[in-house]
């Protein structure tokens, strides 16, 4: 990189803004994900005129910019894939405004996304978008991918909880779309911009809708003997027209994972459980927990345990959420997968996942978002083992290859990012995927914007694939912080 | 005829056939929009049909604009060319529907009220409460943009739409999202096709997420004797309990209105001269004795309102109302000189959206009428007296001019000729020349819908 770059980027944004020492791009050379690749250095812009000035710096140099939120990401999307920098949003976390009277708030992109919503708890509201990864994940990285999470069954992803942006464009300009009123004039160009991993345009300021919070949830636990009992249930609880707030499934294999950490009651001899949640007003969920726990019963759950008070629902999405940490603690490198079939194949797909599992000789866990049919299957591998962690790599796109052939698709909600570009002909033709490559070249022309992520490259896997052994400290526990399911 | 006319009338007809060209004048005058009537119009079946029709329009430099039903071909400019209406009335076909999924994936041409009965026999529904039901098209309703008094709980189609197919303006058959409830693989083209009127492309297919039908619904009615008090009552039933399907609230003038174009269905000793907030709650008998209830409650405590009251509609005449509410725009009788702006309204902002649309009104001697969605959109028409139509031009354009940047305004339903005068869609916007791009890489000859859509796009 050349050094007078850097030096520019020190003057523009302060020394105590800008890494580029070996030791310190080591840290910025992973996410959540089993990528790897090495930026040349890290900005931390602390206000909106940094993040101009830091474009018109890269476009002078012709250095690739890569957005950065919490680094939780699973799919590669927030690594400097062909070099360049890394803007870190981490110091750009305030909050700007909070508008309680209508219901919406102006953040910061570096701002927590679970910040949000304890900052407008006591006014019974919240940020409903909630991704396991939400006590680090950031608002500014939930609209790069467009972030799901248990509560997405009822309540929808980042997108339809976002109003508005500013961003920069990758020639410097500054551009603001929607806003805190609706239906803004022109095209939607705010609903283009969440989702499209970082290769539009870098935010710097989001207005989010703030929903309230609901009056009253029941948190039911459901036990089954057998994983196919389950995968019914999902499907019936559809059929007969209820839309919990949060329907989750975990396997037995991840169960005792996560029972050995959380210890949050999970039954140990169990093949499956469900974990749903019904919310709203007091008279809809006490119908709905009914009418639920009935199914459950009906298609074969041996038992169904409704959580008595806070503290248990609180542990029992403990388990839920720190699952991947919990898996941590068994091997420190594994591959999380995200596919998404129509929930009436759950049945079918998750015996395909086992049967694939016995193919290439992993046990792979599942623990995911049932209700609207978003599986993350689970896969162990040694990372110092090349074949092992190809074959796993293999594994995984038999999954998603058969997710799409039952009709679904190949990301739910961690996005394509380095993962998965070379997937995406099992979804969109040519003819789509030039259209949305002529979409990328309107906004982002010289291509410097997160370079490599979304489009197949024509290079095949395993480029940069295998992930070094973690350093000193960075293994088990605490990698639930960095998981963001 | 022209030469140009008869070459393209035979090469359409090679591709879609010849009985589904249409040449005829005095037929091609149902594709007029704003007055301007095509050269030819095609009706093709199939989306290769409607690819190979776009692919040989832009080979020809032909000028098209998509129509479906004909009910809001108003909304936009006038087309600055127009050479080739495309009809999109026979792609009709529901794709696929898997009721057990809650995904139903449908051509464009079929209608919201015929999408609506296939639903219902599965228990389930679209928040599609949109105008011109019975005859407005998928397709339409999604190009327009117009919205529906259920987005208070739904969202408007952005948030239930998980994928589409569409031809651009190279004639390439592509799409984007999919038919799963969740999806972030590559980039949601669709969202861009909702609203921009067929200037980007022309949807050929449009994959929904369904939703349950809920079990029952219930719609109170409540009277206040001034705008001050309604919004007040606005901003506190929607931070209650319920989640409404629906927060409506029109003015004295606006129920004027429909009572004119819907028979009294709002003839009520109480709502003379008053503000009404008509409200949906939806769920089981419980829930809705609750909704009442804790409507009540808030009344009691509106610190701007004493004794007001409120009224649980039957259900007859529930159904007559939301069925005239969703029809909004048809209130305004099309022989008056009037037009309709939609201005995007913070809910706070209710009262001095209302007061200065008003004054302005006043000041250009128009009548005017308000229609508020709770969540924040006022529908705001003004009527001219016989003379008065250079004043509703010049009222529209100072509102549009008035409203804050930062929020939204635009004209959907005026006299064609008053576009002569007015650019509906107000001042051009700081992100226009994004929007340009985005025009070009869609539709880089510049051939679809064009010069109707924002800043002459």
């Amino acid at each position: 990189m050349n050094r007078q770059f850097i030096r520019d980027l020190d003057h523009l944004v302060g020394k105590d803004n800008v890494l580029s020492e070996p030791e310190d791009l080591l840290l910025y050379e992973y996410d959540g994900s089993v990528e790897v690749a090495r930026p040349q250095g890290i900005v931390f812009p602390r206000e909106t005129a940094h993040v101009v000035g830091i474009v018109e710096l890269a476009n002078r140099y012709q250095v690739p910019i890569v957005g950065r939120g919490a680094g939780t990401g699973l799919s590669g999307g927030a690594l400097a894939r062909h070099g360049g920098i890394i803007v870190s949003f981490a110091r750009m976390n305030r909050i700007l405004e909070l508008d309680i009277e209508n219901q919406c708030a102006v953040v910061q992109p570096g701002v927590v996304n679970s910040e949000l919503s304890a900052a407008v708890a006591h006014a019974g509201l919240h940020f409903a978008p909630d991704p396991s990864s939400q006590k680090a994940c950031t608002i500014g990285g939930n609209v790069a991918e467009n972030s799901g999470g248990p509560h997405t069954l009822a309540y929808g992803v980042t997108a339809n909880h976002v109003l508005g942006l500013q961003v920069v464009l990758p020639d410097g300009r500054l551009v603001r779309v929607g806003g805190k009123t609706l239906d803004s004039i022109g095209y939607d160009l705010c609903g283009l911009l969440v989702g499209s991993e970082g290769t539009l345009a870098l935010v710097t300021e989001i207005t989010v809708r703030l929903t309230p919070v609901p009056e009253m949830i029941k948190t039911l636990l459901a036990i089954y003997d057998c994983v196919d009992s389950a995968t019914e249930t999902v499907v019936e609880i559809t059929a007969r027209g209820i839309t919990p707030a949060a329907c989750e499934m975990l396997d037995g294999w991840t169960l005792c994972a996560v029972e050995a950490w959380v210890h949050a009651g999970f039954p140990l001899d169990s093949a499956a459980v469900l974990l749903i949640e019904v919310d709203g007003m007091r008279e809809a969920v006490e119908e709905h927990a009914s009418q639920i726990s009935e199914i459950c019963r009906h298609c074969g759950a041996r038992e169904v345990r409704v959580a008595r008070n806070a503290k248990e629902r609180e542990l029992l999405w403990k388990g839920r959420k720190n699952a991947f940490g919990a898996v941590g603690r068994l091997s420190s490198t594994y591959y999380v997968q995200d596919g998404v079939i129509p929930r009436t194949k759950l049945p079918e797909t998750l015996r395909e996942i086992d049967r694939i599992g016995k193919e290439y000789g992993f046990s792979i866990g599942n623990i995911f978002h049932a209700g609207d049919g978003n599986l993350h299957p689970i896969i162990l591998f040694d990372a110092r083992n090349k074949e092992q962690f190809e074959r796993a790599v293999s594994a995984a796109d038999a999954i998603i290859r058969f997710c799409v052939k039952m009709g679904g698709a190949i990301t739910g909600e961690h996005g394509v990012g380095m993962e998965k570009d070379r997937l995406m002909p099992l979804l969109f033709s040519e003819e789509d995927m030039n259209l949305m490559k002529c979409i990328r070249d309107a906004f982002n022309p010289a291509g410097l914007l997160n370079p490599g992520k979304i489009f197949p490259t024509g290079k095949g896997c395993g480029e940069v694939r295998i992930r070094p052994m973690p350093l000193s400290g960075t293994a088990s526990g605490e990698r639930s912080e960095l998981s963001s399911l | 005829m022209t030469s140009r006319a008869t070459f393209a009338g035979t090469r359409i007809a090679e591709i879609i056939g010849s009985e589904n060209l249409i040449e005829d004048p005095q037929q091609l005058i149902r594709y007029a929009v704003d007055g301007k009537i095509p050269g030819v119009a095609a009706r093709p079946r199939t989306p290769r049909e409607v690819a190979e029709l776009v692919k040989f329009a832009a080979a020809e430099n032909q000028a098209i604009v998509p129509i479906g039903a004909r009910t809001k071909l108003g909304i936009g400019m006038p087309p600055a060319r127009y050479d080739l209406a495309v009809d999109m009335a026979r792609l009709d076909r529901v794709i696929s529907y898997d009721p057990g999924d809650l995904t139903l994936s449908v051509e464009p041409g079929i209608s919201l009220c015929g999408l609506g009965s296939i639903l219902e026999e599965h228990n389930q529904f679209l928040p599609l409460e949109m105008p011109f039901f019975e005859r407005a098209t998928v397709g339409g309703t999604l190009a327009s943009g117009v919205d529906s008094p259920l987005r208070q709980a739904y969202g408007t189609p952005r948030d239930f739409i998980l994928g589409m197919e569409f031809v651009t303006g190279e004639g390439a058959l592509a799409k984007s999202g999919g038919r799963v409830v969740k999806n972030v693989s590559g980039y949601d083209l669709h969202k861009l096709m909702l609203g921009a009127i067929g200037s980007l492309g022309i949807i050929t297919g449009v994959n929904f997420k369904t939703f349950p039908m809920p079990r029952g619904t219930a719609t109170f009615i409540a009277f206040f004797s001034s705008i001050e008090s309604t919004a007040q009552f606005n901003l506190l039933v929607r931070k209650s309990a319920v989640r409404w399907q629906s927060i409506e609230i029109l003015t004295p003038e606006a129920i004027s209105l429909v009572n004119v174009a819907f028979s009294s269905v709002l003839q009520q000793s109480e709502s003379a001269g008053r503000f009404s907030m008509i409200l949906r709650a939806a769920g089981n008998e419980a829930a809705l004795a609750r909704a009442e209830t804790d409507l009540h409650v808030l009344m009691a405590r509106n610190v701007h309102e004493s004794g007001g009251n409120l009224l649980r509609l039957e259900n007859n005449q529930e159904r007559r109302l939301c069925a005239a509410i969703r029809e909004f725009p048809s209130w305004i009788n099309t022989g008056a000189a009037a037009a309709t702006l939609k201005i995007a309204c913070l809910p706070s902002k209710l009262v001095s959206v209302f007061s200065e649309t008003t004054k302005l009104a006043k000041q250009h001697s128009l009548e005017v009428a308000h229609l508020f969605r709770g969540c924040g959109v006022c529908y705001c028409v003004l009527f001219a007296k016989p003379d008065g139509f250079s004043n509703l031009v010049a009222c529209c354009k100072e509102l549009l001019s008035a409203v804050d940047l930062n929020s939204s305004a635009s004209v959907p339903w005026c006299p064609p000729e008053a576009k002569h005068e007015l650019n509906i869609w107000g001042a051009p916007r700081e992100e226009s020349s994004l929007m340009q791009r985005v025009k070009r890489a869609f539709d880089p000859q510049n051939i679809l819908a064009p010069g109707r859509y924002v800043g002459g796009l």
